[in-house]
């Protein structure tokens, strides 16, 4: 088992930055352009003469490219070490696993931290509006620029997933198979009310001033901190809380005051807290917006089978978690039904656990295996070796 | 390739089934039968099973399969969208038979349907002699455990088939552990002697009638 970062485990690990040319415009669909555009990623493994092998994997809200690797601010490992090794489902020795950084992130891809070529200073709020397609587009120069014409899979959990169905709608001639898991095909009130709430919260903090926080030497770190507390409690079922925390206490007795009496306050502190240590909070309030703003149906009008018109040829892999209530099973059979109606290769699974969203990075042995079967089994169908790079790891 | 070893009434379908077909499988357990058209018949298949490991293990074997149940989830699929839809063994475990058979036509251009036989006459024996629940072996379980909820005899199902406007293109009757045998599922014969039965159902031209006046009950049929 990997302790973290795979680069310790033999395998290839490679990426950067890819700085694109002034004149390789990423147009975005708010009618604001990108230029000098630059894409942080991670690669895993490596590219096979056909260059046929390589998957994308796309991250969540606050995810970035260090899928596997150990994240550069916190030390932590690899955000789907579970998932990505020698072993695992994405396994580097048989594929060429590729993460990119977002576009509007904050781990090295173009966004609102970064410098505005007009300004000279960070765009802040400056940084024009994104979408998930315009994440999309971003990871499409980078994949091309990669000399990849067509990528095996695109694998992505929350709104990862939602990207993974980004691409089918739009690039569907560029992937054999597509892994959504616990996605929704647009957001919901319910999503973009808790959304609401985290960004007002990061607006509401004095140190945020407008967004130009940084020119200021400052940063709105209660705000984000606030907005990833309620964001995280979305995460999490209410019986994986009650399991971990119930009504515990931190200490002996209560305090007969504000500070964190339960466990539970405890730990949402922390999560907010190491929170800031790795995350921008404008970032944050590009992001949620994007998803927000996604709607997949509402863009292919309004009916979602149309977004999948293109894409019967790809392989679709659906998963949802039964006590997910930030985007339910009902939101993935939608989905199912729409690539179903639209005569897609769709499987679709469910899996039964208790740990809420956030299941789809825990420890999910009936996740894992699925993604196995429907990968490898993709492989064979795409005519992709087994096993192809033994040797090199 | 021969099948060896194969379940016999999946022999029957693999016989039914015309090659390179579209087919969905509800309630594909394991997706063996799947496996074995796309191997013998070339078929492009499709499943829906309700267990997360039934799903994992077709996932592994290269199909298609969406985790489901036919009561609730067979209305995720277009019109029209399969040559044939298979249920197998599976209809008398359903909330609502009639609404599920109706999918069936509804999706696929013909349906396979396989259901066990209320009116075997071992099952209207084990009821005369012992006055309980029969227990055989299509149908091992006691009352109170099983999942067949909605068991009917063949002249049932013919009956709902004629109610529904379905036409009976086939139909064989399988008994335990020997070959499928064609049968004219109208003879009041093969309702006592059938263990179970498989039909290939097709729409007759029209829509499905009004619920017909119930058929003549006699103690032979």
């Amino acid at each position: 088992m990997s302790d973290g970062d795979i680069a310790h485990d033999g395998v290839d690990v490679g990426g950067g930055t890819m700085r694109f040319p002034a004149d390789a415009v990423l147009r975005l669909d708010s009618g604001g352009r990108i230029e000098g555009l630059e894409v942080a990623y991670k690669t895993y493994g490596r590219l096979n003469a056909g260059r046929s092998n390589a998957i994308l994997i796309c991250h969540a809200l606050t995810g970035d490219q260090h899928v596997a690797s150990r994240h550069p601010a916190t030390g932590k490992p690899g955000w789907w070490d579970k998932m990505v090794g020698p072993g695992l489902p994405l396994d580097p020795a048989r594929h060429f696993i590729i993460c990119t950084n977002v576009v509007g992130g904050c781990m090295g891809t173009t966004g609102p931290t970064s410098d505005n070529p007009a300004t000279g200073k960070p765009y802040g709020l400056a940084f024009p509006m994104i979408t998930i397609a315009d994440m999309v587009r971003a990871q499409a120069m980078l994949v091309e620029a990669l000399g990849i014409e067509r990528l095996f899979a695109v694998v992505g959990g929350s709104m990862g997933g939602m990207q993974a169905l980004q691409w089918a709608a739009d690039y569907p001639e560029r992937l054999f198979a597509a892994v959504c898991i616990a996605a929704a095909p647009r957001h919901s009130a319910q999503n973009i009310a808790f959304h609401e709430v985290g960004r007002q919260a990061i607006m509401a903090d004095p140190d945020w001033h407008g967004g130009d926080y940084a020119s200021l030497g400052v940063r709105p770190e209660k705000g984000l901190a606030v907005a990833r507390m309620a964001a995280h409690i979305t995460y999490l079922s209410e019986p994986a809380l009650q399991r971990k925390f119930g009504r515990e206490l931190q200490r002996d007795g209560l305090s007969w005051g504000f500070d964190a009496d339960f466990q539970v306050e405890s730990y949402l502190r922390h999560q907010g807290t190491s929170f800031v240590d790795r995350f921008d909070a404008n970032s944050y309030l590009y992001i949620t917006r994007a998803l927000d703003y996604f709607d997949l149906a509402a863009s292919h009008g309004g009916v979602l089978a149309q977004a999948f018109q293109r894409a019967r040829d790809v392989r679709f892999c659906v998963f949802s978690f039964t006590s997910d209530w930030l985007y339910p099973t009902d939101e993935s059979r939608a989905i199912v039904r729409a690539l179903n109606a639209a005569g897609a290769r769709t499987s679709f699974v469910e899996i039964e656990t208790d740990k809420g969203h956030d299941a789809f990075f825990l420890e999910e042995p009936v996740l894992r295996e699925a993604l196995r079967g429907f990968l490898d089994s993709a492989a064979q169908a795409q005519g992709l070796p087994q096993g192809l790079s033994q040797g090199l790891t | 390739m021969t099948a060896v070893g194969v379940r016999e009434d999946f022999r029957e379908i693999l016989r039914l089934v015309r090659p390179g077909a579209r087919v969905l499988d509800v309630g594909c357990g394991e997706g063996e039968l799947l496996d074995l058209l796309a191997r013998e018949k070339g078929v492009d298949g499709r499943g829906i099973e309700i267990s997360a490991q039934g799903v994992s293990a077709c996932l592994a074997r290269g199909l298609a399969v969406v985790q489901g149940d036919a009561d609730r989830d067979l209305d995720s699929f277009p019109a029209q969208a399969f040559d044939y839809v298979i249920l197998s063994q599976t209809l008398q475990a359903v909330l609502n038979p009639r609404h599920v058979l109706g999918e069936l036509m509804r999706i696929g251009e013909q349906a396979i349907v396989s259901l066990p036989n209320f009116g075997h006459w071992r099952v209207r024996l084990d009821l005369l002699a012992h006055g309980r629940m029969p227990m055989t072996g299509s149908l091992p379980e006691p009352w109170w455990s099983t999942p067949n909820i909605h068991l009917c005899t063949l002249r049932d199902f013919t009956a709902l088939c004629d109610d529904l406007g379905l036409r009976i293109d086939a139909a064989a009757r399988l008994s335990e552990g020997r070959p499928a045998r064609p049968i004219d599922p109208s003879r009041p014969i093969e309702n006592w002697r059938a263990e179970a039965g498989l039909f290939l159902l097709s729409r007759r031209e029209g829509t499905a009638r009004a619920p017909a006046a119930p058929a003549k009950s006699d103690l032979f049929g």
